[in-house]
């Protein structure tokens, strides 16, 4: 599903953030990312979701090579990538539902599609009575999860989360996981990068292990 | 996957449409002055346009009663010049004649000028005889030199003249004054161009974040760009329209006055409003620059905001 060959990244001059990559991920897999805070894992999830390109390797998602992806093209395979963060990128002027809704209105579904489907979402993150509160109202586990609920809103194969749980204490952010495995078990590939070693050492997955910008 | 449902099409963007004019109803002072000089910036070469329109339109009005003034000399005697006139109405380029004494020029010039008590100093009629001679509607304009010429020649006749010349110098100063209004409408409009774009340019540098966001979910330039483009589109369409009133109250303004001019004249003259023509046009140039400048705006700094 995920498949990067020799792949390098230097940001403008500087060292290697990412110096020859190479590792695979499978259709409906979950895995870890983990390493140092510097690392390089936030520019390895870039490079697939394309907010970032990669200096010299390949990147290969769902058999497109996004090395030859025109930029007109981004947009349209942003669409089949769900992404979490950790700061959530929630628009604080919409409500819930507006929020989890913006990937729907963006693909152009109609009316009744985006009802229904972003309350299927919100229902799955435990977050249904919620859709008419702004994110400003809501707990950072909430906001998290309405960032989940858009993330997956539109059914995408691969759902890629950089440190969604940074700003959680242990509890909730096992929560969160378990959120993540369900999706992974309707088979959509989860990858998700982490420091918090004791969170995942509780979850049986496999690690990704990055140390200065290589596999450790 | 691209099914095109033109219906749900039509719908998001009346949504995008509504949704933008909501966005400039939450900064209604902003708002307001933006189209008010978006409003002036268009009515201005509108209304000059207007002047000079009828300006024309009265000229034109002139241009078909040309007429060619004899004056006599003062010794020609009312039946002498009565005899003059129908001998003159048979000629081939003359349509009629008009024989008017020198005591009804001096009568007729009395009641326009209202200058009664020097007249009445005067010891006698300064006035001479005069014939008013309409051409044929056909005349061409050589004829009518021609015409002017043999007319001079003739024994009883101080000076013929031909009552154009004026007007030939009001057609020019007119055809200046276009250009110059074609000129004054093209710097204008780069300046509505100017400010809605600024405008929108603010818009978007407040709106990173969510731009950002939308990319970040897959939302394509074209996206992020159709409500600031709708946005210019009200900025430009509400401006026309006050472009428009603006237009109309100063037109009510000067009317009165006109009119009361024309009947000084005896012209038959009226303002010519804002047609019909002028109330879809107006609001349709000011939507085009609104929609012209917002992409102007977006287009430059669109790309310079991606998520990171
Ligand atoms: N936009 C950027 N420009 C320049 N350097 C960057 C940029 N983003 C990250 N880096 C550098 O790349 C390295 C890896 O960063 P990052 O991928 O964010 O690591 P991690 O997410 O594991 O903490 C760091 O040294 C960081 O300073
Ligand atoms: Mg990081």
């Amino acid at each position: 599903m995920i498949r990067f060959t020799d792949v390098h990244k230097r940001y403008t001059n500087q060292y290697e953030a990412l110096s020859g990559l190479s590792f695979e991920l499978d259709k409906g897999e979950m895995a870890f990312l983990t390493g140092h805070s510097g690392a390089g894992k936030s520019t390895l999830l870039k490079l697939i979701a394309l907010i970032e390109r990669s200096s010299s390797g390949q990147v290969w998602v769902n058999n497109q090579n996004l090395t030859r992806l025109p930029k007109w093209k981004v947009p349209y395979y942003r669409r089949k990538i769900g992404l979490v963060f950790q700061d959530h990128n929630l628009l604080h002027d919409r409500t819930v539902f507006d929020n989890v809704a913006l990937p729907l209105i963006i693909a152009g579904e109609n009316h009744r599609e985006i009802g229904r489907r972003v309350r299927a979402a919100l229902d799955k993150v435990g977050l249904l009575g919620k859709e008419r509160n702004l994110p400003i109202a809501l707990s950072g586990g909430e906001q998290q999860r309405v960032g989940i609920a858009r993330a997956v809103v539109n059914r995408p194969p691969v759902l890629l989360a950089d440190e969604p749980t940074g700003n959680l204490d242990p509890e909730l952010s096992l929560e969160i996981m378990h959120l993540f495995e369900q999706f992974n078990q309707v088979g959509v590939t989860v990858f998700i990068a982490t420091h918090d070693h004791e969170l995942i050492s509780r979850l049986s997955y496999r690690h990704i292990a990055l140390h200065q910008g290589r596999l450790a | 996957m691209l099914s095109l449902n033109l219906p749900n099409y039509l719908l998001r963007h009346l949504q995008v449409m509504l949704y933008s004019l909501g966005q400039l109803t939450r900064t209604p002072v902003a708002s307001v002055m933006t189209v008010l000089v978006i409003g002036i910036a268009i009515a201005l070469p509108a209304g000059l346009y207007v002047m000079l329109h009828n300006i024309e339109k009265v000229t034109n009005q002139w241009d078909d009663a040309s007429q060619i003034s004899v004056f006599l000399q003062h010794t020609t005697n009312d039946s002498r010049g009565k005899q003059l006139a129908s001998q003159l109405t048979s000629w081939p380029d003359i349509e009629s004649v008009d024989y008017r004494s020198a005591s009804e020029a001096l009568n007729e010039f009395r009641e326009l000028s209202g200058m009664d008590e020097i007249l009445d100093t005067l010891p006698k009629n300064p006035l001479p005889p005069v014939l008013l001679i309409h051409p044929t509607k056909s005349a061409q304009q050589e004829a009518i030199q021609q015409l002017l010429e043999r007319l001079q020649a003739m024994q009883e006749v101080e000076l013929a003249e031909l009552d154009m010349a004026w007007l030939q110098r009001l057609r020019t100063i007119n055809e200046t004054g276009q250009r110059g209004i074609t000129i004054i409408a093209v710097l204008l409009s780069i300046s509505v161009l100017l400010v809605i774009g600024n405008t929108i340019r603010l818009a978007i540098l407040s709106r990173q974040t969510e731009i950002k966001v939308i990319k970040l979910v897959g939302g394509t330039n074209a996206f992020v760009r159709r409500p600031f483009l709708y946005t210019g589109f009200w900025y430009g369409l509400v401006g026309g329209i006050i472009a428009w009133l603006t237009l109309l109250i100063t037109l009510l303004a000067i009317n009165g006055p006109i009119n009361k001019l024309a009947s000084l004249y005896e012209s038959q003259f009226n303002l010519e409003w804002l047609s019909g023509q002028m109330f879809i046009s107006l609001p349709l140039f000011g939507l085009i620059l609104g929609v012209m400048g917002a992409w102007l705006a977006v287009g430059r700094h669109l790309n310079d905001i991606e998520p990171s």
